[in-house]
């Protein structure tokens, strides 16, 4: 009996659950039932946001000086540099190895392939060997132990993880092999040189203020995404956050999409029905961006200022419909650095102990010069690979 | 118990529950967001429940024979990720892909139910089995990233609506639903349907009677592959390719077939209760959504609806005769 009495209970419950919380929604419910960004998060650091949005604007140099433009991936942003001289090793026949934390998605796979060309263009490096993590901690930490056996002239970490990594590379390091660490970082500093873009906050803020820009005051901005707890995910929400709550846009919602397109378009759709009109989406990984404009699409409603990213099918559906769109960039063209750098390291040439690499993004006035009609639609633009030889083959 | 002598509709014993719940959260997303004060509000709803109400008819077949389906969400993402692949953005190559994968979601099917079937496995550990090796075999093909593109043409089943008179635009996927839901209500109200529900019940009761429960089993088997191939079409035509599309869908599908009030182990259950289950899931989803309720609790709440429900079916008939004897109306809001 009581049994009984309970299960009609918890299904009162969750049927009231249902019926009752469209209350508050009718009225004042509407204005303010969504989640404001007003808490700032704690992934937000205020020295490193000031230094990453310094980074937009600077001028990035060439390594070793004058000489006209250098390509973006040999520049750097400020940087300090360290010799090398003790790890020179003349006469080439290189071993390069690479410990590779996963190419479980677009943007790694593109990545990897253009590292595996720039190795191609250099024959001082006899053997490359690669390991690949499969996005589990254990086994980069014991592919980084098997390559000391391996004789590598040089080692390139491309961490699963920030915290968990950081002993495995420190033990590499004793070892006296040059270390090169890219992508994301480490908590240790015996890597000879550590290589990424600017960062989360620069990328975040990029299509922030984007938006901030092109959507009237008191207009609705959505934003998506993909999950929540990743540090630089995290640190791109927190850059578009701050700028954000200092606007008059409102944030009519924060949902995370799991990179997932039909879950995208089904939140979007549910949002337009919600709210009747979305002026703004704001994204922290554009891979999803075309199922969120289709949703507008398919539901007839005005297409929004977009930040995407740069994918091809993103630029090439901006294009096509005229869309209000930016798109930073998490360049894949970082994976043509660590290699050089190897180089530079191996034949005693100095390297910034920390190499930013500039971090462009895509806007109305570049968006031509970066759509490839005949590369695959998950292909990312800014890889720097469309002038390498064997260009496009590999990446398709 | 249960004459025949006049034609009524076969609403088993947990399907009224299921159409109050439905009927309430339908009413109550009118008055939620204004979108729904006309039909293309209910119809974009449908199109987006279509692919899960889908689902959620095969894996009945399978649950009502006494089974479970948990590879349908793998075949899912598998299916996606070779229609990108084989089509290749190019439209001349969608009617044989699109057979193509119907063709393995019968395999998949058929594979599972010879294995439960043949060498006695039970189907919870068939399918587990079968959701690792999808996994496993599409992140070898894809090194975990999608290729290929899907055609204009491949997404109209999914995306693209059909102009209908009074209705305005119908979305494809609706009037597949409905061809589904129909041709499924059909064959449990046939005469191999109603063995099939038998089977879930009393699997030697059937066999001694001359049933052919093997084969009965792998016909709900493979009818939720086919049925799961069918949904990935909806669901890639809908919004494009994806790994991540099947993640977690046998389990929304098992609990909308729980929430249908059919019973695990099989045995009893509707399939419009069924049906109806998966299209109040998504309705609930959706009226979260529009009352500001954060995504992050959708499988909470589907929890606890797994857990409500098999409860109340557990308990249910006793219940629902003293709650009939008290006042005519059940006792949901």
């Amino acid at each position: 009996m009581n049994r009984k009495i309970a299960v009609v209970a918890v299904a009162g419950v969750l049927a009231m659950a249902g019926c009752s919380s469209d209350l508050p929604g009718q009225g004042a419910g509407n204005a303010s039932s969504s989640k404001q960004p007003t808490a700032k998060s704690e992934f937000f650091d205020q020295p490193e946001y000031d230094r990453q949005l310094k980074f937009r604007t600077a001028t990035a140099v060439n390594l070793d000086g004058g000489g006209g433009q250098a390509q973006p991936w040999e520049q750097a942003l400020d940087p300090k540099l360290v010799d090398t001289a003790k790890f020179a090793k003349p006469g080439g026949g290189h071993h390069l190895c690479f410990s590779n934390a996963a190419v479980n998605n677009p943007w790694r796979q593109v990545g990897f392939k253009t590292m595996q060309e720039e190795v191609k263009q250099h024959p001082e490096i006899t053997k490359f060997s690669v390991l690949d993590a499969a996005g589990k901690d254990d086994k980069q930490i014991s592919d980084i132990q098997s390559f000391a056996s391996q004789g590598c002239s040089a080692l390139i970490v491309s961490p699963n993880t920030t915290a968990t990594l950081t002993p495995a590379v420190e033990a590499a390091c004793k070892t006296g092999v040059p270390v090169i660490v890219f992508d994301r970082g480490v908590k240790t500093s015996c890597p000879v040189t550590f290589i990424h873009p600017i960062g989360g906050f620069a990328f975040g803020a990029d299509g922030a203020e984007f938006l901030k820009e092109k959507v009237p005051s008191g207009g609705k901005v959505l934003a998506l995404r993909i999950l929540p707890g990743v540090d630089v995910l995290e640190q791109r929400w927190a850059a578009a956050n701050q700028i954000f709550s200092g606007s008059g846009l409102k944030v009519v919602g924060v949902e995370f999409t799991d990179g997932d397109a039909a879950k995208t378009k089904s939140i979007v759709s549910t949002y337009l029905q919600r709210e009747g009109k979305i002026d703004g989406i704001w994204m922290d990984a554009g891979a999803t961006a075309v199922a969120a404009v289709e949703a507008f699409q398919d539901a007839g409603a005005a297409l929004p200022a977009i930040v995407g990213e740069d994918q091809q099918d993103f630029l090439r559906m901006w294009s096509k419909e005229k869309l209000t769109a930016v798109a930073p960039t998490y360049p894949t063209y970082q994976w043509r650095t660590p290699v050089i750098a190897a180089l530079r390291i191996l034949t005693g040439k100095q390297v910034p102990q920390e190499w930013v690499l500039p971090q462009p993004r895509i806007t109305q006035d570049n968006l031509k010069d970066f759509i490839k009609t005949d590369m695959p639609p998950l292909h990312y633009a800014m890889c720097g690979c469309d002038s390498m030889p064997g260009y496009p083959a590999p990446w398709k | 118990m249960n004459s025949r002598l006049k034609w009524r509709p076969r609403l088993t014993d947990g399907t009224a529950p299921v159409l109050v719940v439905l009927a309430v959260l339908l009413v109550a997303l009118a008055f939620a967001g204004p979108a729904y004060s006309e039909p293309a509000g209910y119809l974009a709803l449908l199109k987006r429940a279509a692919p899960l109400v889908i689902l959620a008819i095969g894996q009945y077949l399978v649950i009502v024979s006494g089974g479970f389906d948990l590879s349908v969400g793998s075949l899912v993402t598998a299916e996606v990720v070779i229609a990108a692949r084989l089509i290749n953005g190019d439209d001349g190559n969608t009617v044989w892909v699109v057979a193509l994968l119907l063709g393995f979601g019968v395999l998949v099917g058929l594979v599972n139910g010879l294995i439960t079937t043949r060498l006695l496995v039970p189907s919870f550990i068939v399918t587990l089995g079968m959701l690792l090796v999808l996994d496993g075999a599409v992140f070898l093909w894809t090194g975990g990233a999608p290729r290929g593109a899907l055609s204009e043409s491949f997404r109209v089943p999914g995306r693209g609506s059909l102009e209908i008179p009074v209705l305005g635009q119908v979305p494809w996927s609706v009037l597949i639903l409905l061809v589904v839901l129909v041709g499924a209500v059909l064959f449990m109200r046939g005469g191999t349907g109603r063995t099939l529900i038998a089977v879930g019940d009393n699997e030697n009761a059937v066999r001694l009677a001359g049933g052919r429960v093997d084969r009965l089993r792998l016909l709900a088997f493979v009818s939720s592959g086919l049925l799961a191939a069918l949904a990935a079409i909806l669901l890639a035509g809908f919004a494009g390719v994806s790994a991540q599309v099947g993640r977690g869908l046998e389990f929304r599908a098992i609990t909308a077939v729980v929430l249908g009030g059919v019973l695990l182990g099989g045995g009893r259950g509707s399939v419009v209760a069924a049906a109806a289950g998966a299209l109040s899931l998504e309705a609930l989803f959706s009226l979260l959504k529009l009352v500001g309720v954060s995504g992050a609790l959708e499988s909470a709440v589907q929890g606890v609806i797994i857990i409500a429900a098999v409860a109340y079916a557990a308990h249910g008939a006793g219940l629902r005769q003293k709650l009939r004897i008290r006042k005519p109306a059940p006792a949901l809001p």
